[in-house]
């Protein structure tokens, strides 16, 4: 179905396609993104590989317009969730929505950033290039990516301060700059929910503080990002909604309401002073 | 077809009649169905090793030859094209298999394509023997497929290779994108709706396919050799997938064509091994010599490098001896004693630096230097550089900063320009403070402090 999906586009003008498919997702703007559907909606969601649960009976209604962090301990299910929801691993139990309606047909209102061990940063190609890939999934079959792209590429490029760097062997980047190039791609897809996997890991502390301010940016235009965050410390300057995952959602909602000492130790058991770097520090995220 | 006219002709005629050869009927199909080959493979291979999957085409090979085998068995034609399809399908049949183990069980990737290759390498050899028994030893000329036998081909194989390679070879121009996402970044192109299991399978045929072209020329043993030296050579000399596919088919083409000489002039030497000797060499000097990622350059880099920190460093001997007088003239005894190296290589550095006008020597009584005008800014610029590179990483790492010594020289390339903006008003807001310290005599260092000793460039 997506194949269908995918190479309609190629003869209806791209944009107009967006711009249909925005107003079935958000029909009179911005006032109504809070009272329509949620971005994201799942429901008893579990799902196994090879008959172990990693995600078991999750339900989750992401608010539209925050920015939601994932937390959890490693092996929790946390990239699981992400990919579940765009339907990147099989489900064995329970659904999720996008905006109301199944991930298939939602695809252009959604950007997704995996955790960037994922791919091999020495593979031939440059950041524009990377970039450029995000506008793929409205090109259609066969097309090239033309001047169009490039540009809107270049932009994205400009936007998360990397423009000088369009040209440069993506192994040659540093790990700050890959996951700048990877946010920069994610935007390219100009998408309405971002899905980001881990943007925080293994960046620089200045890298950090332009992915924050993009991310704020993000939610100032009303969109919404749901993103795997490692760092307990930070969790409550950067994030409006929480939710902890360990196998079970073991809470969500408004990081004030549920960032708790004794939901974080539900979440980690004992690991947790380990994992946040100090009983001083944990003590610190965790203060009323 | 046309590669057998046009292509190959006249070029490679040309060598070959300088190497007292005879372009020969038998020859010319010999060389163009290695070449069609060598393209194929280099083409394909550079998608299978950049996806990781080079053992997937060795699997392939070795899972194809029950097919050749089943193939004789039915149609009892030695003739390629039925040959060729029973390898296709028993190759089909080899990846369904492992595809099947890998996801279904929990027998990992590599031990899935172990069990493939030898399970059907194995049976190929058993129905080998079995034909070569039935029907005469050596009368249906499979055991060609081991080892790869080019000078077998006829005009007809020839064709039939060269109408598959550019069916394949047409689906990856058409379907370049695609394939190139795919093997990027698989989980991004699943999510923006490309098929990716559809996409996967298809360029696994596509790999079966040069496989099959490579069969009979190559053998099976050895097939994979022209899938992965190619596509590694190319990668070496570019940063560009596109540029990295034609190049990897031009050195597959070069190399079964070679090859494919060889082992006809040669006796008893089958084309595989020759084959895949030139095509290891080719890669061998391409992981030696290619600019930037050959080992040759790594080398020449690092020993600029070296000499650039220490040209560096005698700049800095000089300043800090000089202690900001202008000019001022230091014994070469001195600065040796301060580096620790032999005489002979700093007055070989020590020329180099008043070469480019940097440093200038005076003899009064005995041999001494000085750094000129130049030689002090571009020291004070050196410093600044240093000073920031050792701020950010003092700031990244939690480090000291004494503990960091780097070549600043490139900097700007390696920071974000917003973080070398931070850092250099950082600096420059401490050297504020310094100066006012300073004028109430300063009671103990700074926070982090630097080298205490003043260079030119830290002077207010
Ligand atoms: N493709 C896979 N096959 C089998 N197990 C997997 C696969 N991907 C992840 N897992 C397992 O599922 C669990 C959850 O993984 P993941 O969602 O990546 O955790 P997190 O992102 O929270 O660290 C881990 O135990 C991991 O080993
Ligand atoms: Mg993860």
């Amino acid at each position: 179905m997506s194949t269908v999906q995918t190479s309609d586009l190629g003869v209806i003008p791209a944009t107009l396609v967006e711009s249909q498919r925005r107003r079935s997702a958000a029909p009179t703007g911005d006032e109504t993104v809070a009272t329509g559907p949620p971005p994201v909606e799942i429901r008893d969601l579990t799902v196994a590989y090879h008959e172990r649960p990693v995600l078991w009976d999750v339900d989750l209604t992401v608010r539209p317009g925050k920015l939601t962090a994932i937390v959890g301990p490693n092996g929790a299910g946390k990239s699981t969730l992400i990919k579940a929801a765009l339907g990147l691993v099989p489900v064995a139990a329970g659904w999720v929505k996008i905006f109301g309606e199944p991930f298939a047909e939602q695809r252009r209102l959604v950007a997704y950033i995996p955790q960037r061990g994922s791919v091999d940063w020495d593979f031939p190609t440059d950041a524009l290039d990377v970039v450029t890939m995000g506008r793929y999934g409205t090109l259609g079959w066969f097309r090239r990516p033309g001047k169009r792209e490039r540009q809107i590429a270049m932009d994205k490029l400009r936007q998360v301060g990397m423009a000088d760097f369009a040209r440069r062997q993506i192994s040659e980047l540093s790990g700050g700059q890959q996951q700048r190039v990877f946010l920069a791609r994610a935007l390219a897809q100009e998408a309405d929910l971002y899905f980001m996997d881990e943007p925080f890991a293994g960046v620089d502390a200045t890298t950090e503080r332009a992915i924050v301010e993009l991310l704020q940016e993000l939610r100032s235009q009303g969109k919404t990002v749901v993103a795997v965050h490692h760092d307990l410390n930070t969790v409550d300057d950067y994030f409006d909604d929480v939710a902890l995952l360990n196998v079970r959602l073991v809470a969500y909602g408004p990081v004030d309401d549920v960032f708790t000492h004794a939901n974080l130790h539900a979440t980690y058991g004992g690991r947790i002073g380990f994992l946040s770097g100090g009983p001083a520090e944990t003590s610190a995220a965790v203060a009323d | 077809m046309m590669m057998v006219e046009l292509g190959v002709s006249s070029p490679l005629a040309a060598v070959v009649a300088v190497l007292g050869l005879e372009w020969s009927y038998t020859l010319r199909n010999v060389v163009a169905g290695a070449a069609v080959l060598g393209v194929v493979g280099g083409v394909l291979g550079s998608f299978a090793t950049l996806r990781r999957q080079s053992l997937l085409g060795d699997t392939l090979a070795h899972a194809a030859l029950p097919g050749v085998c089943i193939a004789y068995i039915i149609t009892g034609s030695r003739e390629s094209l039925p040959l060729m399809i029973g390898a296709g399908l028993s190759g089909l049949v080899g990846t369904l298999f492992y595809l099947l183990i890998t996801r279904t069980t929990r027998i990992k990737d590599d031990a899935g394509l172990g069990i493939v290759l030898s399970t059907g390498f194995g049976l190929g050899l058993l129905l080998l023997t079995y034909v070569q028994n039935t029907g005469g030893s050596g009368q249906s000329g499979l055991d060609r497929f081991l080892f790869g036998q080019a000078a077998s081909l006829v005009r007809n194989d020839v064709i039939t290779m060269s109408i598959l390679g550019a069916i394949a070879l047409a689906t990856v121009v058409l379907l370049f994108k695609e394939f190139k996402l795919l093997s990027f970044d698989p989980d991004f192109a699943a999510s923006i709706g490309y098929p990716t299991t559809m996409l996967t399978i298809l360029i696994t045929a596509l790999l079966i396919v040069a496989v099959v072209i490579g069969l009979q020329a190559v053998g099976v043993i050895l097939v994979v050799a022209i899938l992965i030296a190619p596509a590694s050579a190319a990668r070496q000399w570019t940063d560009q997938l596109s540029t990295m596919l034609v190049l990897s088919g031009l050195f597959g083409a070069v190399s079964g064509a070679i090859g494919a000489i060889l082992s006809s002039q040669i006796t008893d030497l089958p084309t595989g091994p020759a084959v895949v000797l030139i095509a290891t060499t080719l890669t061998a000097i391409s992981l030696l010599a290619a600019p930037r990622r050959g080992l040759l350059w790594a080398a020449i880099s690092r020993r600029r490098h070296r000499q650039r920190v220490q040209l560096a460093s005698i700049l800095h001997d000089l300043a800090d001896a000089a202690a900001g007088e202008a000019g001022a003239v230091i014994p070469l005894t001195d600065l040796q004693a301060k580096r620790g190296v032999p005489g002979r290589l700093m007055t070989r550095q020590l020329a180099m630096l008043a070469s480019r006008g940097l440093v200038a020597r005076s003899i009064n009584g005995r041999e001494g230097w000085s750094l000129t005008a130049a030689g002090a800014e571009a020291t004070a610029e050196a410093s600044r550089r240093e000073r920031v590179w050792k701020q950010y990483m003092a700031r990244q790492m939690d480090l000291p900063v004494d503990a960091i010594h780097y070549d600043a020289t490139e900097i700007e390339r390696v920071l974000p320009p917003e973080a070398l903006a931070m850092i250099e008003a950082e600096l420059r807001a401490e050297d504020a403070a310094a100066i006012g310290r300073a004028s109430d005599v300063v009671a103990g260092p700074p926070r982090r402090p630097s080298r205490p000793t003043a260079r030119p460039g830290q002077a207010p």
